[in-house]
């Protein structure tokens, strides 16, 4: 076959080369050269049936399910959190009208830390995620919604007390836990560690330890609860390339695979339930081979290496999210555009549920009419554009097969160097990573400050523009918020000191002996009025603080 | 570009937690020459206070991505509490054009948004070191009087 073209193929190039004789090479973000023009020289089509296959088939290159987006489109999650648990439930219920199929929950900041909201400067309070501190906020944040029939992801780290608020929040209303659905989408305490230090609030082993311990609770009693979200979101975030984000990403799932077997728990049962969460960035191409070599190396990796036989153990299942770095403060109205192109990879690439970033994400929490145009934009995509309609539509381009093929060497790279130092969590607590994040994320500031990556409006394309083209921007409510405190601090001075000390106590002894499930007393907690601050303050005091690791 | 050697505490003050734009900002200010003490995020503002005063800096530089900057007037206050009004402060990272008049009311001295240059953040940095080693002469200098009658 390579005969056959061989003469097209170099006639080409030479006549590319006259045209073009100073061609520069060019490189996409993972440091693949990328060529002019792919041929059938670059892909290998007779080793369709083992690399490819169909849709809902091993290696799962081409989608998890034979009927992907043709079946059912993608899930629709818009990422959403502010204010006060009522602000939240009126974004939601809005949001949910407009036509979003699923919710997400994104706690303030202050939650993130571990902090009550009476423990921290009030105006700080909600302005980048919702005040969730007790089962009642909770309750209020999710009146009318209804969590028996729609699933709820929520951006709830360890020890899970989003979690806990949910399931009490559903036995209140006498919804049986096996309908609750959902994800704990940044239950991936080693993507914290290395790349944000955002949702990190116990020291490493006590983090790994309550992750391992909520696993084993929802297999038993949360059954259709993802509990386990790798997240490579927060790596490409902060800087890995592509190649690196999937690289890290699949050696951290192998990390808590391996965990959950050093348990003793059965590998189908848990990795049936592992799902990812990816940001979705412009590199068009690269964004669409990193997720089709992703499906087939975890696939590979599940069956062959972790021994799973089941096949929904197999099949890579992820949520992605356009990328905020993208998106630039100069003349935002552009970012729509750029939210669109990185959606449609995203699309493409076969994912299973969306968030679209609103055009002013670059300068603050979206508004409510902003986030409206990203949800209008996944809708554009599905219905007029019909985005939908052919399954894995880039396949078979030689050069998207070829890409495929040389993401997929990267990122085998990548996992065999983490696989020497001793796998994820070592690599991580080590430092490891995030030297390696560290020095992509500068090399990528380079290419733009020497204008190799140009970025319009930035530093290409500059037009000058009024000072301030997205209005006021929309804080919290300050009367409200210190509302919502003093109540808060009502409602602790109400609570039954004993109730509450027991279940603090119970908290603590759970902590202290391994044989205990510590999450099974976060919900025990939860249920006795204790506050999400309390709950991890007792924690940390057995487990310890989580303090980062700075790699600069 | 001159370069101008000088001390600058890069940090990050409040909840968040992203530290890729103070990365970044502390290798720029490193191969400027600088010395760039950089901390683990989530600094009271007390801390900022007392490791500006332990490391002797010249500038404090706050990357903020997560609405942390709508604390920064609180940390221009516990500075001139502590006698450090010559230290220059600049915040990194995502406000809110209408939110950047408060900051400089409080004292800020610039303010850089994301696409900011490298050039334009390092030689910012520069003067305001100059402005700050100059300050601090004329505060450790003794009385004009005492100076003139020396000759």
């Amino acid at each position: 076959m390579t005969a056959k073209y061989q003469d097209g193929v170099s006639n080409w190039e030479a006549e590319f080369r006259a045209q073009v004789p100073d061609a520069k090479p060019v490189y996409n973000r993972s440091g693949i050269e990328i060529k002019p023009l792919y041929t059938p020289l670059d892909w290998d089509s007779s080793q369709y049936a083992e690399n490819l296959s169909y849709p809902g088939t091993f290696p799962y290159t081409r989608g998890v399910y034979a009927s992907m987006h043709r079946g059912r489109a993608w899930t629709q999650r818009q990422l959403i959190g502010l204010g006060t648990p009522a602000d939240y439930n009126d974004r939601v219920r809005r949001l949910l009208a407009a036509g979003a199929t699923a919710i997400s929950l994104l706690p303030c900041n202050s939650g993130f830390r571990g902090l009550d909201c009476d423990g921290v400067d009030a105006v700080l309070l909600g302005t980048c995620g919702t005040v969730i501190n007790t089962v009642g906020h909770m309750e209020r944040a999710l009146a009318g919604v209804p969590i028996e029939s729609i699933s709820t992801a929520m951006n709830d780290p360890t020890p899970f007390t989003l979690l806990a608020f949910l399931l009490c929040t559903a036995r209140r209303r006498g919804i049986p836990w096996t309908r609750v659905t959902g994800t704990s989408n940044q239950s991936d305490y080693i993507s914290h560690f290395v790349a944000n230090h955002m949702f990190y609030r116990l020291d490493l082993p006590g983090a790994r330890r309550v992750l391992l311990d909520q696993i084993e609770f929802c297999r038993a009693h949360v059954p259709n609860w993802n509990p386990v979200s790798v997240v490579g979101q927060h790596m490409q975030q902060a800087g890995a390339t592509p190649a690196e984000t999937m690289g890290l990403t699949l050696s951290t799932a192998i990390q808590y695979a391996e965990d959950c077997i050093g348990r003793g728990m059965n590998v189908d049962e848990v990795l049936r339930r592992f799902t990812f969460f990816f940001d979705i960035s412009i590199s068009f191409f690269e964004e669409v081979a990193k997720f089709r070599a992703g499906r087939r190396i975890w696939a590979r990796i599940t069956k062959e290496r972790l021994g799973a036989q089941n096949s929904s153990s197999w099949r890579f299942k992820f949520h992605g999210q356009t990328s905020g770095v993208d998106l630039t403060v100069q003349q935002p109205l552009n970012n729509i555009a750029r939210v669109s192109t990185q959606a449609i990879a995203g699309i493409l690439s076969g994912l299973q549920s969306m968030h679209t970033d609103a055009f002013d994400e670059a300068v603050s929490c979206p508004t409510e009419r902003t986030a409206l145009i990203a949800v209008a934009t996944q809708n554009i995509l599905r219905e007029e554009a019909r985005l939908c309609d052919v399954i894995d539509p880039l396949a078979g381009s030689y050069y998207v097969e070829s890409l495929t093929d040389q993401m997929e060497e990267k990122i085998l790279a990548i996992i065999e160097k983490i696989q020497a130092a001793g796998g994820m969590y070592e690599a991580a607590r080590r430092g490891l990573v995030q030297s390696m994040i560290g020095a992509s994320a500068i090399a990528h500031q380079q290419r733009i400050d020497r204008g190799e990556q140009k970025i319009v409006g930035v530093n290409a394309y500059a037009v000058d523009e009024p000072e301030d083209t997205t209005g006021a921007t929309e804080r919290p409510d300050l009367t409200a918020m210190k509302r919502l405190i003093a109540e808060f601090v009502a409602y602790k001075a109400a609570r039954s000191t004993r109730q509450v000390n027991q279940a603090i106590d119970n908290l603590r002894r759970a902590a202290a002996n391994t044989g205990s499930n510590i999450f099974e007393q976060v919900i025990a907690a939860a249920e006795a009025g204790v506050t999400h601050g309390e709950i991890v303050g007792a924690l940390r005091q057995e487990l310890g603080f989580g303090h980062p690791l700075v790699v600069a | 570009m001159s370069i101008v050697a000088g001390r600058i505490l890069v940090t990050k003050i409040g909840l968040d937690g992203h530290d890729r734009g103070s990365r970044i900002v502390a290798t720029y200010l490193r191969d400027a020459g600088m010395e760039v003490i950089y901390t683990p995020p989530w600094q009271s503002i007390d801390a900022v206070v007392r490791t500006a005063i332990e490391e002797d800096v010249d500038v404090v530089g706050i990357s903020s991505l997560a609405t942390d900057h709508l604390i920064v007037p609180q940390l221009m206050q516990a500075l001139r509490t502590a006698g450090l009004e010559h230290v220059g402060v600049v915040v990194g990272g995502i406000v809110p054009a209408d939110e950047r008049d408060n900051l400089y009311k409080a004292g800020v001295r610039q303010i850089f948004g994301p696409g900011a240059l490298r050039e334009a953040i390092v030689s910012a940095m520069q003067r305001l070191v100059e402005e700050a080693q100059a300050a601090r002469r004329l505060q450790s200098a003794p009385p004009r009087d005492a100076d003139s009658s020396a000759k």
